[in-house]
């Protein structure tokens, strides 16, 4: 994720190339809106709202937490924070977007609204402007396409199966966000040492926000564990921060 | 409620997006900031797997949510991709619900 735009010295890539990826990219995590229209309407919202869930949220991980968090009981406002939190790192991507792409500030509003994971992870492999704008575009095109409509046939389908919870439906939810965590610490190796901890992060952030959620489940109001769980984040931060400065 | 709750997620979402495409690069960069908006997606991904596979209501539980997510998480491990990973939370869920229920 940290590649630098427009070295002289590679060549161009082939337009067809970046086409391909983009497609390969777009077409397979397009699909996947075909899970998320089956565990909204699962969790019960209504055909209509998980369609404008995918046509105007558009980030996975936002749309899965705010169902899943509606359908497990939780506060509709409370499920809204938690999705939020999971959506504010694409303006990570953003940055680093704005800066590769330079696009005109007439195209940035559409733009902006496929600035997620998958059209930056493409973007930003592209050696040059060019092919990160058109990598950035055929994976925006063909992935809130793909998202869009597998969401509803995901959805309508859902509806004609009946009872959730007998077809296992519900476990949906958490192997998403299961497939997401993966890829977010992918190449996470084990850590011995805070020293290792503060490189990496990740796994202990993972395991304390996970015990921090159950501790809290059984007192506090649903949909509140998960904002409390947060806290790790900068816990972790500051801890590791305060044992890396004594050793 | 739940309009109101998609309406603030949809904008809220979309208003992030525009943010980082907009502001000036120094706004985000500190290093701070950018380990914590790494961490805090990562904390809350972690808190609902957790919850949405032991919680029932107010109550922990153990049952074939857990073996669905064991079943995901060995589907990972192989390199499945994403939605052979979730199918084979649900089928084996289900599975585990047809055989005990």
């Amino acid at each position: 994720m940290t590649a630098s735009p427009t070295p002289a010295s590679l060549p161009a890539k082939p337009r067809a190339a970046v086409v391909r990826d983009a497609l390969g990219v777009g077409i397979a995590v397009g699909l996947s809106g075909f899970a998320f229209g089956v565990t909204s309407a699962g969790a019960g919202m209504s055909t209509a709202q998980t369609c404008v869930l995918s046509l105007l949220v558009f980030t996975g991980a936002s749309q899965f937490a705010l169902v899943t968090a509606i359908g497990a009981g939780g506060a509709p406002f409370a499920a809204a924070a938690g999705a939020l939190f999971l959506g504010a790192r694409n303006a990570f991507y953003g940055l680093r977007l704005a800066h590769l792409l330079d696009l005109p500030p007439k195209v940035r509003p559409l733009a902006a609204q496929w600035v997620i994971d998958e059209t930056s992870a493409v973007a930003l492999a592209q050696p040059d402007r060019a092919s990160a704008r058109l990598g950035f575009t055929v994976t925006g095109v063909s992935l809130y396409l793909g998202w869009n409509v597998t969401t509803l046939v995901g959805a309508l389908g859902a509806s004609a199966l009946g009872d959730p919870s007998a077809w296992g439906i519900d476990a949906a939810g958490p192997a998403a966000f299961l497939a997401l965590l993966a890829s977010m610490t992918r190449g996470t190796g084990s850590s011995g040492s805070w020293r290792r901890v503060r490189d990496r992060p990740e796994p202990v952030t993972a395991a304390v926000a996970a015990v921090l959620a159950l501790l809290c489940l059984p007192v506090v109001p649903a949909g509140v564990p998960v904002l409390v769980a947060a806290l790790a984040a900068p816990a972790v931060l500051i801890v590791t921060r305060r044992r890396g400065d004594n050793s | 409620m739940i309009w109101a709750a998609i309406a603030v997620v949809a904008a809220g979402c979309y208003a992030v997006k525009v943010l980082g495409l907009s502001v000036p690069a120094s706004v985000l960069e500190r290093p701070l900031i950018r380990r914590l908006a790494a961490l805090v997606p990562i904390a809350t991904l972690a808190a609902l797997i957790a919850l949405q596979t032991f919680g029932e209501g107010r109550a922990l539980v153990v049952d074939a949510r857990a073996a669905g997510l064991a079943g995901a998480a060995v589907a990972l491990l192989l390199r499945a991709p994403f939605l052979v990973v979730v199918a084979v939370a649900v089928v084996v869920t289900a599975g585990v619900r047809a055989l005990t229920g």
